[in-house]
């Protein structure tokens, strides 16, 4: 039981927000003291692992076309073209940016971010969207709006990322299984995780098609006002 | 072995980003922490360049040794928790820069970007065995590099510039994966995989595959919600869990090892330990319910998708 330190060690840390690096290191060195190992055979496989992982570390390498590009509007052209885009409803809006979101990231690039993406570009115009079909919502509504502009990024993110042969959890996969005698292909692995990209895409967008439902309900009288184009499906 | 000396010579390539670091830290007059900086990153570069270096040239006898290596692994992790490693300002292009070049290079931009993506499916794809996933993306890396050029007529400083910015802002979490690869190395010598299995023995019985397969999805997501990281966790449950109760009952490694991943990330959807995720987004879009506003709509999602990943382990792996 006492070999359980270091996973314990490593809760605490993190809990209490001392570094993470540190904290993995300091969880090591004293469950392989706890363990008997002596004190240089504990450094002698941490760098031992640490050398042969390097790989994992490999996303560098395509460090500087992605600042290149970057640096030359990469970012700003994607938000034009999402800016273009004219989705009546809060959930069309959301679930069209959660498929660009997921398929870029299977193609390994970062076209998202709750800072670079979500605040200045998608949450407007899903709250330009909601004004505009539902007039004044409630407290609880705005902050939902909020809150699923928030998740969506996260879902694309998370079950987008391990489509791309060099995604720090792909390499990481690949790293842990050798330490355990299997080989894999980080191909393999990233081909292996497309399935759940598709996925998160249908049950994110039937999340928040749902919500595009809910609102019509509640705000029906605001809507009938309005145009019938945009009715929901 | 030509795939060892040009896997080799691509981190060679990722150490020289990491001396140019160095070499800009050193050169700025106002850093906030310029010896602790270039430090980290030196130490970090004489890894990558020199700790295999005579594969280059198929010499296995030229290297640093491991307990070396280890030591300088420490003084990084020292560095880090001091809070030694620190950046300053790059030299970035302005926003109203980038934006007028947005609409005069237009959608060409993405060109690069795609050649990245599908150049390195394609090498891999078709010359795993000869060249392997890596040397495939320093392949790719190459060619969208030079698509870069040619389309953004950007300059080579520009290029070092970026990418020392790209890396710095990750600063040393860029080497977490490594780390905790280490971690579950040491968690291996010491055997602590063994004494999470008999744990895990008393609740399952061992041989039935559906119990294998949510004991590890299961595992997964609670140890990352515990943990808030899921990469923390993937090394812990896969030694405890995963290999005992899933990969020798005969799953398919690749199916199975990426599901128990993105299974944990289920768990970062429902954990405001994942402050990153979770925390932060809700105070940048300024919701009023800092911790739950963006978890409580994420908890029926990440639960759907729990339960799709073990139903799709237990009938895709096996």
């Amino acid at each position: 039981m006492i070999k359980l330190i270091g996973i314990l060690i490593i809760i605490v840390g993190l809990a209490i927000k001392l570094d993470t690096i540190a904290v993995v290191v300091i969880a090591g060195v004293v469950t392989g003291l706890v363990s008997g190992m002596p004190f240089n055979e504990i450094v002698t496989t941490l760098g031992k692992a640490f050398v042969t992982n390097r790989y994992m570390t490999i996303f560098i390498i395509s460090l500087p076309v992605i600042g290149l590009l970057e640096r030359y509007g990469l970012r700003e052209r994607a938000a034009y073209l999402i800016g273009k885009i004219k989705s009546a409803t809060v959930g069309r809006l959301t679930s069209l940016y959660l498929i660009i979101r997921t398929v870029a990231a299977i193609f390994g690039l970062r076209l998202g971010g709750h800072v670079q993406f979500i605040r200045p570009l998608i949450l407007p115009m899903a709250q330009g969207a909601a004004e505009n079909r539902y007039g004044k919502m409630d407290d609880e509504d705005v902050e939902a709006v909020k809150g699923l502009e928030g998740a969506v990024e996260n879902y694309g993110n998370f079950f987008g990322q391990n489509g791309f042969v060099a995604a720090g959890g792909v390499l990481l996969i690949v790293g842990v299984l050798k330490e355990q005698k299997i080989v894999l292909e980080a191909i393999d692995v990233a081909k292996a995780s497309i399935p759940i990209a598709i996925i998160i895409l249908i049950v994110g967008a039937l999340q928040f098609l749902y919500f595009d439902r809910k609102f019509d309900k509640k705000y029906k009288d605001k809507i009938s006002s309005q145009s019938d184009m945009s009715k929901n499906v | 072995m030509l795939k060892n000396s040009l896997t080799e010579i691509l981190y060679i390539l990722i150490g020289i980003v990491c001396f140019y670091t160095v070499y800009k830290t050193l050169k700025d007059k106002n850093h906030p922490s310029k010896i602790g900086t270039a430090l980290f990153w030196g130490i970090l570069g004489v890894i990558f360049t020199f700790s295999r270096i005579g594969l280059v040239w198929g010499n296995k006898d030229i290297f640093i040794n491991d307990t070396l290596v280890g030591y300088m692994v420490l003084v990084l992790a020292a560095l880090s928790a001091f809070k030694l490693v620190k950046f300053n300002k790059f030299d970035e292009s302005s926003s109203e820069f980038k934006k007028k070049m947005s609409g005069v290079i237009g959608n060409k931009i993405f060109v690069p970007a795609l050649v990245l993506a599908v150049v390195a499916f394609m090498v891999a794809q078709f010359w795993t065995k000869q060249l392997g996933s890596l040397v495939a993306l320093g392949i790719s890396a190459v060619l969208a590099l030079v698509c870069a050029f040619a389309i953004t007529k950007g300059k080579t400083s520009e290029m070092a510039e970026d990418t020392r910015r790209l890396l710095e802002m990750v600063g040393p979490m860029s080497m977490l994966p490594q780390i905790l690869a280490a971690l579950g190395s040491v968690f291996a010598a010491a055997g602590v995989g063994t004494v999470i299995a008999d744990g895990i023995k008393f609740v399952i019985p061992q041989g039935n595959i559906l119990f294998g397969v949510i004991a590890y999805c299961v595992g997964m997501a609670l140890f990352t919600m515990i943990m808030g990281n899921a990469f923390a966790a993937f090394a812990v449950i896969t030694a405890g869990i995963g290999m005992p109760f899933v990969f020798t009952q005969g799953a398919n490694p690749a199916v199975a090892s990426a599901l128990a991943l993105t299974a944990g990330y289920c768990g970062t959807l429902m954990t405001p330990m994942a402050a990153n995720f979770n925390i932060v987004p809700a105070a940048i879009l300024d919701i009023k319910d800092r911790k739950y506003g963006v978890i409580k709509y994420q908890l029926p999602v990440a639960i759907v998708m729990l339960i799709i990943h073990i139903v799709l382990m237990y009938v895709w792996a096996f």
